[in-house]
């Protein structure tokens, strides 16, 4: 089993034809994704070949779904188009929508979650996100599916390569699914919601949970994990050292005033019973002792 | 990105909202002239990018052109919490009856919009919070709905503004409205929003906080950016595409990812504290590509960082593998070294993921003398915060 995403998912790419959209096609497709096709407004009826697979492009993703029977769209399309192809996947009622793209407006975004909100059809994942991967079954996004196979762990992540690193930490042990929530202010699927799902999935035995600085999703978090969690959760909250006021990167990782700090999250995790690893190692450590 | 208080005035402008006249001055004598034109009273404003201005004696009201004088002369180079005062508003004083405070902002928690109002303005709004809650008003706004009037009247309700005001700050607040949606903005706060004597509502003060992922929709914006108030590092970084932020550390830290950065500046903390509190130097996220030419550039910004003792460049090999990333940093030591101000400091590199072997061999066989390999992040760590500590 897996959340989210498993290998019955038939998924497009919104941007296929760009140059992100189509190197990254071809690595999904080499990690055995069913990719059934792409979505260009102004390209459709063009068949591109990507990595021996020869992939219809459809003008639009209620066209896409109607002739591929696709349940999950990934979003490459660059910030300016990206809430016009959101907004599309919506409207078609495509089931999971994980977008990748970096540097969305925030104010599109909360466009565009209000809109799934209100529809209530369509799971966003993402933006600013390496998406998700059910090791051995799908991988939606940029996440490299040779780091690790498919085994016990849940892992939800705000980061890319933080995802990675802990996925080859905890490499022998495998995972059921790795999401990569992303590092925006706003966000479509949240901590929150990966834990709930990883709670119920019986094939998840313990789940990593990786934050960083900016917001209290983390805190929140720690509140749901008091009152609805049964399995073993570890945490890494990455940002002890971010001076105040100042954006790490992601747009979202950042401390105003004494709110969103590291040290505030960890000690939210810790009060509810959550170990807290001071390096990504030794939370791995902390996972292993658990399940042991 | 923060604006100052006029430039923000600059947008309530043109979305009608009613603030004052005012005039942006660099020296004494210059708010002495704008004090004469004003007549009157006026308000004399130190710009600076942080709260507590009043407090820090940022702020006077002058009661003709002399004092006007005197007080930019005292507040013109004013230390605000590590903000230098460059520039001061010169506006006229206002006969103030009471002050309110309205916001609209970006809702992490709720992933929304969000509209904060309060018959209690000209204080710290988290202290109303904590104190009295129920003078506080906290509407969620549903981004596909806006504001309308009728919303903007039941937030003044809410907020406990006077009924005979009612109207008037209801409109006040569907113009802040405009300017949150019309400037991208993540922060619109007036801090006090004031009733004068005279039955008008007038933003007195503005904050304002744009996002610039938007600024594709708002290219004039780029005129906000202030490149004299930034450090020369974050300047010199940005134009070349680098996220970059000066820290005030030894070690000066590359790595991919800015999850991983931020856990890279972390683990050198952790590990300087047995070198005698050794310290990250910067963040710097070259990003998912890590090519030769981005390599090279961050590795040259740092190198030039005159804070900088040891460099840790920690990489997790994904999409690109560790073998590009090896000959990205030997590519970019080479292009380095052959320019006449290089300097040469020593480089601890960690590689992992993704052809983590090969690259480590790329890197061992080109024998570079001043990088040292080491295998783990943690003990990278501590190897740069060691040779930091030893560094002149």
């Amino acid at each position: 089993m897996a959340i989210f995403l498993d290998k019955n998912s038939v998924v497009i790419v919104q941007g296929m034809t760009g140059s992100e959209g189509r190197k990254h096609t071809e690595r999904m497709i080499a990690s055995g994704t069913n990719i059934a096709g792409g979505v260009t407004p102004g390209k459709g009826g063009q068949v591109v070949e990507i990595a021996g697979a020869q992939l219809p492009v459809f003008n639009s993703v209620e066209e896409a779904k109607t002739q591929t029977g696709a349940n999950v769209s990934v979003v490459f399309v660059p910030p300016k188009f990206a809430k016009a192809a959101v907004l599309e996947a919506i409207a078609a009622e495509i089931e999971l929508c994980v977008v990748i793209t970096e540097g969305i407006p925030v104010h599109d975004t909360a466009i565009f979650f209000a809109q799934a909100q209100r529809s209530g059809k369509t799971r966003i994942i993402g933006p600013n996100c390496p998406g998700i991967i059910s090791p051995g079954q799908s991988n939606v996004g940029i996440t490299p599916a040779d780091i690790t196979s498919s085994g016990v762990i849940g892992l939800v992540s705000k980061s890319g390569t933080l995802t990675y690193q802990m996925m080859y930490e905890l490499r022998d042990l495998g995972f059921t699914t790795a999401i990569g929530i992303g590092g925006d202010p706003i966000v479509g699927t949240t901590h929150i919601d990966a834990l709930a799902a990883f709670e119920k999935d019986p094939e998840t035995k313990a789940i990593v949970m990786i934050g960083e600085i900016g917001g209290d999703a983390e805190e929140r978090a720690a509140l749901y994990i008091k009152d609805h969690l049964t399995k073993p959760v570890v945490a890494y909250v990455a940002g002890f050292t971010a001076p105040e006021g100042k954006t790490m990167g992601h747009a979202g990782a950042i401390v105003s005033g004494a709110s969103g700090t590291a040290a505030g999250k960890k000690q939210a995790l810790e009060a509810v019973g959550v170990k807290v690893g001071k390096t990504p190692s030794e939370t791995a450590n902390l996972l292993r002792s658990l399940i042991k | 990105m923060d604006l100052y208080e006029y430039q923000a005035k600059e947008l309530f402008k043109a979305n009608q909202v009613p603030t004052q006249e005012g005039a942006v001055v660099t020296s004494a004598e210059a708010a002495k002239l704008a004090a004469e034109s004003f007549g009157g009273a006026t308000v004399i404003k130190a710009q600076v990018k942080t709260g507590g201005r009043g407090k820090a004696g940022g702020v006077k009201l002058a009661n003709d052109p002399a004092a006007a004088f005197t007080h930019a002369q005292n507040i013109l180079g004013l230390d605000i919490k590590g903000h230098i005062v460059k520039k001061i508003l010169v506006t006229p004083a206002e006969d103030i009856e009471s002050e309110f405070y309205v916001s609209f902002l970006v809702d992490r928690s709720n992933r929304s919009f969000l509209c904060m109002a309060s018959v209690a303005g000209g204080i710290d709004i988290e202290e109303v919070a904590a104190k009295t809650p129920e003078k506080l008003a906290k509407i969620q706004i549903d981004p596909l709905q806006g504001v309308s009037l009728e919303l903007a009247l039941a937030i003044a309700r809410e907020a406990q503004i006077p009924e005979e005001i009612q109207d008037a700050t209801a409109e006040v607040i569907m113009r802040l409205w405009d300017t949150f949606i019309n400037s991208d903005a993540t922060l619109v706060e007036v801090n006090p929003l004031v009733k004068t004597a005279d039955n008008r509502v007038v933003a007195l003060d503005g904050k304002v906080t744009l996002d610039e992922n938007a600024f594709f929709r708002h290219p004039d914006f780029e005129n906000y950016v202030d490149i004299s108030n930034e450090d020369p590092l974050e300047t010199a970084a940005k134009a070349k595409g680098l996220n970059y932020v000066k820290l005030d550390g030894s070690v000066g830290v590359i790595g991919n990812g800015a999850g991983l950065v931020m856990s890279t500046l972390d683990v050198v903390a952790y590990a300087g504290e047995n070198f005698g509190g050794v310290k990250p130097a910067n963040f710097l996220d070259i990003g998912g590509g890590a090519s030769a030419q981005v390599m090279a550039d961050g590795l040259e910004i740092i190198l030039s960082d005159k804070d900088v003792k040891s460099v840790f460049v920690n990489v997790f090999g994904g999409i690109t593998a560790c073998d590009a990333v090896a000959n990205g940093i030997v590519q970019a030591i080479e292009m380095l070294s052959s320019k006449e101000n290089y300097q040469q400091k020593p480089i601890v590199v960690r590689l992992d993921g993704n052809n983590a072997k090969a690259g480590l061999e790329i890197l061992r066989s080109a024998n570079i003398k001043n990088i040292e390999i080491v295998e783990t992040m943690d003990a990278a760590a501590s190897k740069a915060a060691e040779l930091a500590k030893w560094a002149k």
